[in-house]
């Protein structure tokens, strides 16, 4: 947003990208869980290029995505976020975006401030990014340029290399006081990084994911499911996604046809799916694992209704599974 | 008296935002100005992410409703 602000003042035509991995913070999560009571929160991109006044492309990159997450080169940060990849990729996806002869965009720029993050910022990785790109010095970043070697548009005298900033390291005042300066009271900037993947436990679950079947590989609805419920994995054939709120109830729906459901008819409770081969004991587990997160958990016995995929359905009447029985490490 | 706009329509029901978002931004970039989109979809981010899409772009939203669980939303290309 500032590098944007930076480089509009100075007369230049911007308009912004906005890349959807699949794995942003943003939108979809918000898209998942309940909204009574709130307004559904805002797309920060959008809302960005609104406080800009310029026009924002938001592209799908789902499935290029996949080759940076699967096969970082540069390797992962401190969870499976592939940071150095990911930047290069989206620079390198910008570039032929916006230097396609009808768009006739001649530079990129981005928001990048040398050694504000451990790994893709620091000072070697700044050269890397541009030329494993392609972009090589059509790549300018507006916030640290004066501790960059000049780039194309400085040397060209598109922009004032003078008017853009030096700022270096992790201290975020000297942004701060900038974007006060411009006149911004509301400040967009994730602070724990864009995207699930340098999120914890989203990475461990993501890792569970590959190791239950066997190879490194995901589908987007895969992914998905990884933002909603509890996932609890009883044993490494099978794991339940148990929803933790209406709105999740709602989005687990949708997948009733692809995987076989549980649900309490006796007492309130979440709808949970089943993932993987599950023999009848299996699934008795599972019954009782749902009866433990219903309204029935100080019950004798709850009523579990196991759907299949196709529709048919069964019932199981079990006991809630008493919290000592719950083993931590299941929780994935 | 003036000839009615041609009317295009996109299915984003079932899509979460900003997957919305992006169908409208690719349907949109194949029609002609003056063209009148009707979007249908069932995340309610679309009702603010798609007015704030067509706003960044100089499209109008010339109505948007939300009735259960269905969302429409008709815009005119710019
Ligand atoms: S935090 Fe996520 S989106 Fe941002 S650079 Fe790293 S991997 Fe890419």
């Amino acid at each position: 947003m500032l590098a944007a602000k930076v480089v509009m003042d100075q007369g230049i035509h911007v308009e912004g990208i906005n890349f959807f991995t699949g794995f942003c913070v943003e939108s979809h999560t918000h898209a998942i869980r309940a909204r009574e009571g709130g307004a559904p929160k805002r797309n920060n991109a959008l809302w960005v290029a609104e406080q800009l006044g310029i026009r924002l492309h938001v592209i799908d990159v789902i499935e290029e995505y996949k080759q940076v997450l699967l096969h970082p080169k540069h390797g992962y940060g401190q969870h499976l976020n592939p940071c150095l990849d990911c930047k290069t990729f989206m620079v390198r996806k910008a570039l032929a975006w916006g230097f396609m002869a009808e768009r006739g965009f001649d530079f990129i720029v981005t928001g990048e401030v040398l050694g504000q993050r451990p790994k893709s910022q620091r000072k070697a990785a700044m050269p890397m990014i541009a030329r494993e790109s392609g972009a090589d010095d059509r790549l300018l970043r507006p916030l640290c340029a004066r501790i960059l070697p000049p780039t194309l548009p400085e040397r060209e005298g598109w922009v004032d290399r003078e008017a853009l900033f030096g700022f270096h390291g992790r201290n975020r005042k000297p942004q701060i006081e900038l974007a006060q300066r411009l006149g911004f009271s509301e400040w967009a900037q994730p602070a724990g990084g864009c995207c699930f993947l340098t999120n914890a436990h989203y990475s461990r679950k993501l890792t569970d994911l590959w190791t239950a079947q066997g190879r490194k590989d995901y589908e987007l609805d895969d992914i998905m499911l990884l933002k909603v419920g509890r996932h609890i994995r009883p044993a490494p054939h099978f794991k339940l996604i148990v929803s933790r709120e209406a709105g999740e109830n709602r989005y687990l729906e949708g997948y009733r046809k692809r995987f076989p459901s549980l649900r309490p008819t006796s007492h309130l409770g979440p709808l949970c799916l089943v993932d993987g081969q599950t023999a009848p004991s299996d699934l008795a587990l599972a019954a009782r694992i749902v009866a433990r997160y219903s309204q029935g958990r100080e019950a004798a016995a709850v009523t579990v209704a196991a759907e299949d995929p196709n529709g048919e359905c069964r019932e199981l009447t079990v006991a809630p599974l008493a919290p000592a029985e719950l083993p931590p490490a299941w929780h994935v | 008296m003036s000839e009615p706009n041609p009317v295009a329509t996109l299915n984003a029901q079932g899509l979460l935002c900003p997957m919305p978002v992006i169908k409208v931004q690719e349907r949109i970039a194949d029609l002609r100005p003056g063209t009148v989109l009707e979007v249908l979809a069932t995340d309610p981010g679309a009702l603010a992410d798609v007015p704030a899409w067509c706003r960044v772009h100089g499209h109008e939203v010339i109505e948007s409703v939300q009735d259960g669980r269905e969302i429409r939303i008709r815009i005119k290309v710019n």
